[in-house]
């Protein structure tokens, strides 16, 4: 059992929790994640990346987007409740490395997880810059934590209601043509981490992406979250979650997020409908 | 024709009516009827999860019985990879002392209601029964698998199952990697020497391939829990959600949390793929990821479950082993209009268990032999939609004695299909050795083991089941489950020496 110490709402649908789990505080490294399950026969298993933890204390810190039912149901629980199952830390952590200049990307709930990245590669000594992206102002998750690992942050948003109206691949040009980084890094929804990849790929610039496929059991028995990557088929839980962005098949990446597109909204509206939520809010 | 479980009930009764007064001579005894298992009509039992064979009914297990001619060189024992008494269970059970022959077959297998359903009896203890030699049909060799069930069942629900006596607490503490029948047994025999026993399962839900792989209507995950109940109650402690080289690594678990022996039995989950082209189209899976989110997911209680299942209306499925039949017969249930297994042999090479081959074809399965795939095709969305196949035919026995096939160039075709499950068999999961050093392995990734002990080359650290053997069986994962235990039970008690 996992008890959720701590909890926070950063924006009206993403929130933040620490969740007692000892073991895995101790063992886990940034890129990884965790897999929850809410307990019961019927619920299932959703991976989580561990956007940070504290060892001492014997947390890890989990931020999620509720977008359908299994994070709605997550976004119910409170402080005192529990997380019935918790697995991890799963998948290979990030290479952090000296690589000179990074610049790290994120995308709506992406930048929880690339914040454990920038910071990992901060204290590598890298100089870091930062480059965060979403929909509207009231989407954008976890500047001042970003502001204070990075040398530099950049906020845009789609509708321009906070920061530059702009999507994160126009400044992450200018960074390639003017900075000139050795090393990005993009976490984000799969179109952005495709259209990312497309930026740095003239400039010939190492790209790390970390891939968000459908999993089950996250151990590499079910073979569920495989990806194409350079031609071969790769496990995204144990032989990523992160990939260079230049090899990765994004287009069938994209397709099979969306096997289950009619069964995932019937759920959600259902669900919306049970816990009297409005849309855009949980 | 499917004949009910009352007209099975009567006609054995009737037989047992013969033989009130006067034990059958041999003779009568091989002209005793083969009673045929009870089951579900298929036309129901594709609508239902529920199990499909019912189970012998009292009268027909010991007409059943009658058939053993109780032969003194006992052949069929050694066709029990546990080696049963398999006539002294036999003779009881035929007497109605199912208490007693129950105690007989636990002195051997720990899991009989399990072996009992799944074991493939005509290539273990039914292929060597002499009755169906005399008869010269394996299918009426004493169905020993059937009478194991009906009384591994009667224990369980009739409560005369006897606690395992666990001896004096020896300070000595083991860790059991997975939960599958390898870890369950070795688990068991562990704890009964006194010994502290930890098992420590990645899904949040024990029992390895019996609850994820194994679908409901073969082996009910009551049963499974069952025996989990009883390991429990025994003081083994059961560890979910812990991935071992993960969350902790096993050289974490005996330096630094005081384990003074560890078992593996992580199984052969990592699922083989066809690799032809359009293997990552959507709607095609492994057979692990279908079972998975079917039996361990629930994902067949649609309206309940939260876990989709695709929605298929032409299945292609691929392998001809039983992990091919529960997949085909899964999707059956789960609605789909067509399911046609496709193998590369013939009928007479699949490796599935008959009875689960004949239960698909009752079911409406359809079989395709003789043809391999080439490539997957899709729709503009990038779904499923078809395979191209090639014709085979069978040429020279390959390295497992069995004809391999060839593909006849010319008599490629397009069959369609909007879903394709890939159950060809699974090698072993890299994750333990990858995190583990001095555990050597062979070309297939399994672990190298001494064959009397089940020793892996790192000391203290043992394996069995499907991680040694490659994907195998039920029982040879508990066969080789209890050699280890029997090992471990002998270090720990000269660990413990040395201590003292
Ligand atoms: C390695 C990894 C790390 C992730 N880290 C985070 C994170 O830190 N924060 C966060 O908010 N989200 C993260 N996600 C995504 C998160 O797992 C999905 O948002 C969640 O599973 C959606 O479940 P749902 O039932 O609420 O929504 P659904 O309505 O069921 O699904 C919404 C979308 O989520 C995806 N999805 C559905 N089921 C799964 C599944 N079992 N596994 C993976 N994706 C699925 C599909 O694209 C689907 O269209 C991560 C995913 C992966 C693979
Ligand atoms: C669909 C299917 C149908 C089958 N049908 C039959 C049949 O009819 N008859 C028959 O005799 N055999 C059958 N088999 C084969 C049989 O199930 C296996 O041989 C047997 O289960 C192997 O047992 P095991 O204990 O070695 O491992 P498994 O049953 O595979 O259990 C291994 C367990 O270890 C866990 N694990 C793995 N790695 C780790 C780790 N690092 N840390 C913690 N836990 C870990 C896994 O999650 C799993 O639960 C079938 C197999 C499948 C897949
Ligand atoms: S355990 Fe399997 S092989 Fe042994 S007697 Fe029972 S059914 Fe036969
Ligand atoms: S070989 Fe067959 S007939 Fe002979 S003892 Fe064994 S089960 Fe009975
Ligand atoms: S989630 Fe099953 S293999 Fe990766």
């Amino acid at each position: 059992m996992n008890r959720i110490v701590r909890k926070e709402k950063l924006s009206a649908e993403v929130f933040r929790i620490a969740v007692e789990a000892p073991e895995i505080a101790a063992a886990r490294k940034p890129g990884q994640f965790v897999i929850i399950q809410l307990g019961g026969d019927v619920n299932e298993r959703i991976p989580l990346t561990i956007a940070d933890a504290d060892a001492g204390a014997k947390t890890i810190t989990l931020v999620f987007q509720a977008v359908g039912e299994s994070t709605h149901r997550l976004a119910a629980l409170g402080v005192g409740d529990s997380i019935e199952n918790l697995l991890g830390p799963l998948g290979r952590p990030t290479d952090i490395e000296k690589y000179g200049k990074v610049a790290c990307v994120g995308g709506g709930i992406g930048v929880a997880p690339l914040y454990p990245i920038a910071q990992g590669m901060k204290n590598a000594g890298n100089e870091v810059k930062v480059i965060m992206g979403a929909r509207s102002r009231g989407l954008i998750i976890m500047e001042a934590e970003m502001r204070a690992v990075a040398d530099d942050v950049i906020v845009v948003t789609d509708d321009g209601s906070y920061g530059r109206k702009a999507l994160v691949t126009a400044p992450l040009k200018e960074l390639c043509e003017q900075w000139r980084p050795d090393c990005v890094v993009a976490i984000g929804p799969p179109v952005m981490m495709k259209f990312a990849a497309l930026a740095t790929k003239p400039y010939g610039i190492r790209t790390i992406v970390s891939l968000n496929t459908i999993m089950i059991d996250g151990t590499g028995m079910c073979g569920g979250c495989r990806v194409s990557v350079g031609g071969r088929t790769k496990f995204v839980c144990v032989d990523g979650p992160e990939f260079d962005g230049h090899q990765v098949d994004w287009d069938n990446m994209i397709l099979r997020l969306g096997s289950y597109k009619p069964q995932e909204q019937e759920a959600h509206h259902r669900c919306h409908g049970l816990m009297k939520l409005n849309e855009g809010e949980a | 024709m499917h004949v009910s479980s009352e007209e099975l009930d009567k006609l054995a009764g009737d037989i047992l009516g013969r033989f009130e007064n006067a034990a059958p001579s041999p003779k009568e005894r091989a002209q005793i009827p083969a009673q045929e298992m009870p089951a579900q009509d298929p036309v129901e039992r594709v609508r239902n999860m529920r199990e499909v064979a019912l189970g012998y009914t009292p009268s027909q297990v010991r007409a059943e019985s009658l058939r053993c001619l109780q032969c003194r060189n006992k052949p069929c024992i050694q066709g029990c990879p546990v080696s049963i008494d398999i006539p002294a269970f036999i003779a009881e059970a035929a007497k109605g002392n199912f208490a007693r022959a129950a105690e007989i077959i636990n002195e051997s297998s720990l899991l009989p209601a399990i072996c009992g359903r799944v074991c493939p009896q005509e290539n273990q203890c039914q292929k060597y029964c002499t009755l169906g030699k005399m008869l010269k049909d394996i299918d009426k060799s004493v169905a020993i698998g059937r009478i194991e069930r009906f009384v591994a069942d009667y224990a369980r629900e009739n409560r005369c199952e006897k606690v395992p006596h666990v001896a004096a607490e020896t300070g000595m503490r083991a860790a059991v990697v997975g939960s599958g029948p390898a870890s369950i047994s070795a688990a068991a025999d562990l704890r009964r020497e006194g010994h502290g026993v930890v098992m420590f399962e990645a899904l949040h839900k024990a029992g390895g391939v019996l609850v994820y792989g194994i679908p409901e209507f073969r082996l009910p995950k009551a049963i499974v829990r069952h025996e989990l109940d009883n390991l429990k109650a025994m003081g083994v402690q059961i560890r979910l959600n812990f991935l071992v080289g993960k969350t902790r690594r096993i050289s974490d678990l005996m330096g630094k949390d005081g384990f003074d022996a560890v078992f593996v039995g992580s199984g052969a989950g990592l699922p083989k793929f066809l690799n032809i082209p359009g293997e990552n189209h959507v709607g095609v899976f492994s057979a692990n990821e279908y079972l998975t989110r079917s039996n361990l997911m629930k994902a067949y209680d649609i309206g309940a479950a939260r876990t989709p299942m695709f929605a298929s209306r032409r299945v292609a499925v691929f392998g001809g082993g039983n992990v091919a039949m529960d997949s085909a017969r899964t999707a059956k249930r789960l609605g789909a209009g067509t399911v046609t297994v496709i193998y590369r042999r013939t009928g007479a090479e699949m490796p599935a268990r008959k009875e689960e081959v004949a239960h698909a074809g009752e079911e409406g399965v359809e079989f395709m032999f003789l043809h391999a795939p080439l490539e997957i095709t899709a729709d503009d969305r990038g779904r499923v939609s078809g395979v191209k196949l090639i014709e085979c035919r069978l040429g020279e026995p390959d390295a497992s004695g069995r004809r391999s096939p060839v593909e006849i160039p010319g008599s490629e075709k397009h069959c369609a299909y909007d879903t394709v499950i890939v159950a060809i068999g699974n090698a072993s999961n890299p994750l333990i050795k990858a995190t583990t050093e001095g555990i050597d392995v062979n070309r297939h990734g399994n672990f190298i083991v001494n064959e009397e002990t089940c020793e892996t080359t790192l000391p203290g650290v043992y394996a069995g089941g499907d991680i040694v053997l490659g994907a195998a069986t039920v029982i040879q994962a508990m066969g080789q489950g209890r050699k280890a235990a029997k090992a471990m039970n002998a270090y720990l008690a000269a660990k413990r020496q040395v201590r003292a």
